[in-house]
Parts: C-alpha cells; structure tokens; sequence
C-alpha cells in the first residue's frame, strides 16, 4: 500500500513526464509540420487551382481531378503503373520466397553471406545508375541482344526498351531486379525466426519440403511478406527514377508512370493545380492499396 | 464499439490531430498561390549605354556542355577587368524548368539562357529591350536575326512586339554525312531535291549502309528530318505563323501531312535506324562519328566537336527543295539570352549583349567556340576559319540562309510543352507504326490548341 502523498507526487511526476516527453518531440515535430504537413496541405490547397507556379492561381475547384479521372492519356498513365505492381511486387515477393527458402540452409556459412551480399547489392547500387547500366545491357547492341544472338535467337533480339510491347515489361524487369535482393533479406531474416521445433515437428508428421513450406514458413512469414508488399506496391506506383532513366516514358506513353508524368506537368508544362491532383490521387491510390495489405497481414492481436 | 472510438480519439490521439488539422486550415485558408510579379512593360528610356568603371558582378544562367557563353565571359571580364561574372550552369530542360522560378527570386539573373520565352514574358520577367534597341543602333541588324525574340503584349503572339532576347550567336540547322559512306554509295555531291536525297537513301539501304542516322528517344529527333521536309511542302510562313501564335494558324496542313506520310514511309523503309526510339541524342552523335549512318539531321553548334571526331571525312548542306534551285529554308535559331526583370545591372548585361555582336574578339570566339554565326551588323566581317572544315561549310550556309531569308524556328518552340506532351509521343508512335500521319497531324494540333486555351 502507498502513502497517498507519494502516489499524489506520483501522478504529478508522471504528468511532467507527459508533458517533457513532448518536449523531446518537439524538434523532430517541428520539422515533420514544416517539411510534411505544410507540402501536403498545400499540394490539396494546389490541386484546387489552375497555376503555371508563378503567376495569380485561377480557382478550379474540383476541375483538375474531374481531369485525371477522364483524360484517356492520364488514366493510361496511372494503369501503367498498376502493370508495374506485378513486376516490382508480385515477382520480387515470389521469387524472393523461393530464394529465401534455399538460402534458408546455407544461411550460416560464409557461402550464405556471398548470397546475401550479392543480391542485397542492387539496393546499395544508385537507381540512377543501376538505369543507365540496364539501357546498355538492354540496347540493341547490349549484352542482352549479345547473348540471344550468341545462341541462335538473333531473331528475339530487339531494341527492349524502345519498343511498344517490350519497352514496359522490360522497365519492370529492372525493378524486379533491384526489389528482389531487399524481398529475400526481408524474408530470410523472418525464417531465422521461425522455431525451428516448428520444421523439426513438421517433418516427423511425414512433411515435405512443399508441404513445409506452405505449413511453417509462409504462415511464419505473414509479417515480413506484409512489408515486402508494402514497400514493393509503393515504390511500383511511386516510380519515377528507373523510368526516366531507362526510357524517359517513352516510346509514345507506354512507360510513363504517374511519378514522371506529375513532373512533367508541373514542370515542364507547368500545371502546378492539375499535377499536384494527380499527387493527390496516387497518395490517394497507395493508401487504398497498401492499407488492405496492412489489415490482411498483420498480426491478430489477441 | 463506441468505448473503441472514444479510446482512439483520446486525448493524445487529439493532442496531435488538433495541430495538424491547423496547418492544414492555415495553408488552404489563405489566398490563392502565386502574386502579381511587377510588370516589364515598357521602361522608361533612361537606359545608359555607358559601362561606367564601378566593380560589378553580372550574375549568368547558362547551358552546361556549351563553352561559349563561360568563354566570352572571360574575354570580357579582359577587356572590362571591373566586371566580373558569376556564372550558374545547368542542362538545358532543367533551366527550361527552373527559369521561371529563378527569375521571380530575389537572385535572378542578369543574363539568362532562354527558353521559350512567351511565358516568361506574360509572367512579366523579363526585361523589355526596346530601349537598348533604340540607344544602340540595333535596327542596323537584319530584321530576320531578331524576329524570333520579340513578343507582343501579354505575351503572344511571337514574332512581332518588343525584344525579349538577344542571341550568343544563330544557329543552322541541316543535314551532315559521312564522306566515306557517300563516297561508298556514289554521292559526288550533296543532294539538289527532296527526289535525289530520296534515292541516296535508297542507294545506302542497298549498299547496307544505314541511311539515316537520328535520334527519337527522351525528345524526337525524327522531328529535326520532319520539319526539314514541311518547310519545302508547303509556304514557310505558314509554319513561322504557327510557332508564333498568330490566331488561325493550324498544324493541320496538307503541307505537314505530307512530310509526316514521307517520314512514316522512309521508317517503314528502314532509313532510320530500327530502334531509333532506343537511341538519344549523345547516342547518335557517338554512332554518326563512329560511321553508323550516312546523314544526320542536326545543328552547326556540333561543328567543331564533328571535326575534332571525324577531321576531314564529314560534310554539311542545307535540306534542298522539291524543285533544283529552290529556296532553301532551314530551321536556325537564336542562341537567345536575356535580361532578367529583376537584374540588378541591366545596363551591363546589354552592353555585354552589344559587345557580343559587334566586338571583333567575341565575333571569333563565337564562330571559333560555338559553331554559329555570331550576327550583328551585316557589315561586319566574319571571322577567318579554317577551310576544309564543317565549320567552314556551316558557316557559309548560314550566310546562304540568310540571303535567301530562309530561317525559320522550330516547331518544337511552339508552346512550352508541345515538344514533350505530343510531338515526341506522336513521333515515337508513327515510326513504330503506332500511328498514322493524319493521325499525328491532328493529335499536335490538339495539344497545341489545349495549351493555348489555358
């Protein structure tokens, strides 16, 4: 039993400690408002006018996003990059899984470290870079065309990304590539987890690797695929740097993505009210499909 | 249920809520973006042509890649020790991008690389340089050297009103070759019609020699060949009234069609390379000095880089006409710089603009260093070049231009975003066969008539 005097201090204590805890907050507060809330707000408040960034703003009311929402060119542009979620999620998650599922084994050794380093590189690597290393590879004269010629099929070669059908799958290659090693370190790193009494009474049950998998990893891995998911779905709708690098959205608009074409219209055409709509449905449209994820995937809390 | 929400809007949840939701309130709550920048019009005429001894340092926005505007700066900053320049050097597209921003600041330039300039004139931030016009002579020039930089009131349409700009230089474009491959494919001399060039690139397709070398990735390159050919079809006013905003003026012409069915046909044919919507603009200039095609449509400002790469083996000549000795026209363009509306010397930045075109070292660093003509009064000499060169041949095509009055702008300048928003998404689409030429005609009519309305 405590004195009342002291739990009276108490209560006083833990209010100060309410309040200084605030203080500590105060700074990084400040610039989430500043450099978060305030461009936020104010790309809604843009997307209510018609502005060239410089001279008096027109009010448009909801106008530009009746635009985004009828214009054939912008709702390409947005489909575009839905083509990408299976490229840079679906792929990089399922493959992930696979690799991770072997590293599994070897993941101690110095030989599961190699692994590891070697597909976690992509993410070290600059997109900006890992682009213009891929425009070469993926050229008419690149490595690509190289080695289906070297194999008698000349007749596959073909400029990848500056043609109609290839140029997108092509550009979701490269996203693939640089979104499978962050997947498999994800997902490894959830299997060391897992109990490993887990895999041993599934094996005595008379399991196989198949039926392991579906019964101990993937249940296990729940989370993990959650945030492979997440961060995967974002950065294919959110896009903007392997395409202006590798294809600069064309040829025509088959790889413009909603990223590249919202800085085009605010800068090169200077729609500020019409491109920051656009900002605002793709926030819009990465909330719609990233929340469902969040739900399906967490975990159930009791 | 209720207990739920009531807990989750506790009053934690709302010590945060409540000061968000007031920034939001604050930033939509107050007036609309953007303010009236002061206006431009017409300055009194109380402009100095003298350059004074004070020290002063002109601020400079130029194009990185390009060594010119960085070399006169330095031959001036000799002759006028007590000027001195802080120059600010970006790619092309992204002073186009930021011109309009840097203008309006409180640190804008004195003198600014332009892009098209009709925005920046309706947003009132340039200088009008009437005034300088008038106290140094410059009616001297021929009319045609400065036509393309004078914007009437409000900004449109262009091609007539108060001058905005001058140039560092004019530039011509045409057509370049390989002296090799011509000779491989029996040309003895550069094309006298639209037909020959026609069966020179037939000849180079059967010799497998690839006939054209251009670019059509980021921006279109094909558009370069495009215009070539609408400039012969049909009346280069036409064209010139286009760019320029004047009312009524449409892409949609028979003229244009035509060049557009031609160059759907010479893709179809294989002149340009298979994967040219694969190829950019350092590209092509890489595989045309390695020998990977036979012409290339593109400007006198790669002249000296063409002859350092490929001494000897490279010529130029104008796009000919339909018909032998037919007028020759030629996109050619200012390499236009102007005064910001908020300089802070705007009587040193125009005599440097003066000195440019008048003073005999900066005439020979604009030929020697930049590849074009550097303008000014027709009395002027031109400066010495080696003879021999591609830079010798442009030059003279250029003074050919310019007697025969046959300079006119380039489509892609029509308004701030034609080039990116339709010509180079239509262009990628018609030679990959996406398209068809009516179709194309009237897709960048389209645009061109969305962005007027704005």
């Amino acid at each position: 039993m405590i004195p009342p005097a002291v739990r009276a201090r108490r209560t006083r204590w833990a209010r100060t400690a309410r309040w200084s805890g605030w203080l500590y907050v105060l700074p990084a507060l400040l610039f989430y408002a500043v450099f978060v809330l305030r461009p936020l707000a104010l790309t809604f408040q843009y997307s209510l006018y018609h502005w060239n960034g410089i001279g008096v703003a027109r009010w448009a009311g909801l106008q530009n996003y009746v635009t985004v929402f009828t214009d054939s060119d912008l709702l390409r542009i947005i489909g575009n990059a839905f083509v990408l979620i299976v490229f840079f999620s679906f792929i990089p998650v399922g493959l992930g899984l696979l690799v991770a599922t072997v590293v599994r084994r070897i993941a101690g050794g110095p030989f599961g470290t190699v692994v590891r380093t070697v597909l976690f590189l992509p993410q070290v690597i600059p997109l900006v870079a890992a682009g213009i290393a891929w425009s070469w590879l993926l050229s008419s004269t690149g490595l690509v065309n190289q080695v289906l010629r070297g194999v008698g099929l000349g007749g596959l070669a073909r400029a990848w990304l500056g043609e109609f059908d290839t140029a997108l799958p092509a550009v979701g290659v490269i996203g693939a590539w640089v979104l499978l090693g962050l997947c498999t370190i994800l997902l490894v790193t959830g299997m060391s987890k897992i109990d490993p009494a887990l895999y041993e009474a599934a094996r005595i049950d008379g399991a196989g690797p198949v039926r392991e998998f579906l019964a101990v990893t993937l249940p296990g891995l729940r989370q993990e695929i959650g945030v492979c998911l997440t961060v995967t779905v974002i950065a294919a709708l959110a896009s903007f740097d392997i395409v202006y690098i590798s294809t600069g959205g064309g040829p025509g608009l088959q790889t413009t993505v909603p990223g590249l074409e919202i800085y085009r219209l605010a800068f090169a055409q200077r729609q500020v009210g019409l491109a920051s709509a656009l900002g605002v449905v793709l926030m819009a449209l990465v909330l719609l499909c990233v929340l469902p994820i969040q739900r399906l995937t967490r975990e159930d809390r009791g | 249920m209720s207990g739920y929400t009531a807990r989750r809007f506790s009053r934690r949840g709302m010590m945060l809520v409540v000061p968000l939701t007031a920034a939001a309130v604050v930033a939509t709550a107050c007036s609309a973006p953007g303010a009236d920048q002061p206006s431009s019009g017409a300055t009194s005429g109380s402009v100095s042509t003298q350059l004074g001894s004070e020290q002063i340092t002109l601020e400079m926005y130029a194009e990185t890649g390009f060594p010119l505007a960085k070399a006169l700066t330095e031959e001036f900053t000799k002759q006028y020790p007590n000027v001195r320049f802080n120059v600010r050097e970006d790619q092309f597209t992204v002073i186009v991008e930021n011109a309009p921003r840097v203008l309006a600041s409180d640190s804008a330039p004195d003198i600014i690389r332009l892009p098209t300039m009709v925005d920046l004139v309706k947003d009132g931030l340039l200088k009008n340089l009437d005034p300088y016009f008038t106290a140094y002579g410059w009616e001297k020039f021929p009319a045609s050297q400065l036509v393309q930089l004078r914007v009437a009131e409000g900004g449109r349409p262009r091609g007539s009103g108060s001058l905005y700009g001058m140039g560092l230089g004019y530039s011509v474009t045409g057509v370049f070759y390989n002296k090799q491959l011509a000779q491989k494919v029996g040309m003895t001399q550069p094309p006298a019609t639209v037909a020959e060039f026609e069966e020179l690139l037939a000849k180079a397709k059967a010799a497998q020699v690839q006939p054209i070398m251009q670019f059509n990735k980021n921006t279109a390159g094909i558009n370069f060949p495009h215009q070539a050919l609408q400039n012969q079809f049909g009346d280069p006013a036409q064209i010139a009234d286009w760019i320029f905003q004047k009312p009524g003026a449409t892409f949609d012409t028979p003229a244009a069609l035509k060049a557009t069915q031609t160059i759907q046909r010479w893709a179809q044919a294989g002149y340009f390379p298979k994967d040219a919507n694969a190829i950019d603009y350092t590209a092509m200039n890489g595989q045309f000095q390695q020998g990977g095609g036979l012409f290339m449509f593109n400007g006198d400002w790669e002249s000296a880089n063409l002859d350092k790469a490929m001494a000897g083996n490279v010529g130029f000549f104008l796009f000919p006409g339909e018909a032998p000795g037919a007028k020759h026209v030629a996109m050619s363009a200012p390499n236009t710089f102007g005064v910001g509306a908020k300089a802070k010397h705007p009587d040193a930045a125009a005599f440097f603009l003066n000195w440019v075109h008048t003073n005999d070292k900066a005439r020979e660093i604009c030929v020697k260093v930049g590849g074009s003509s550097p303008g000014g009064p027709p009395d002027l000499t031109l400066p010495p070049v080696t003879e021999g060169t591609v830079l010798a041949e442009t030059l003279r095509a250029a003074a050919q231009l310019g007697a025969e009055n046959g300079a006119v702008d380039f489509t892609a300048n029509a308004t701030g975003a034609i080039f990116a928003s339709a010509i180079t998404p239509e262009m990628q689409k018609l030679v990959a066969g996406q398209q068809n030429p009516e179709g194309y005609v009237k897709a960048v009519q389209a645009e061109y008539e969305k962005e007027l309305s704005r």
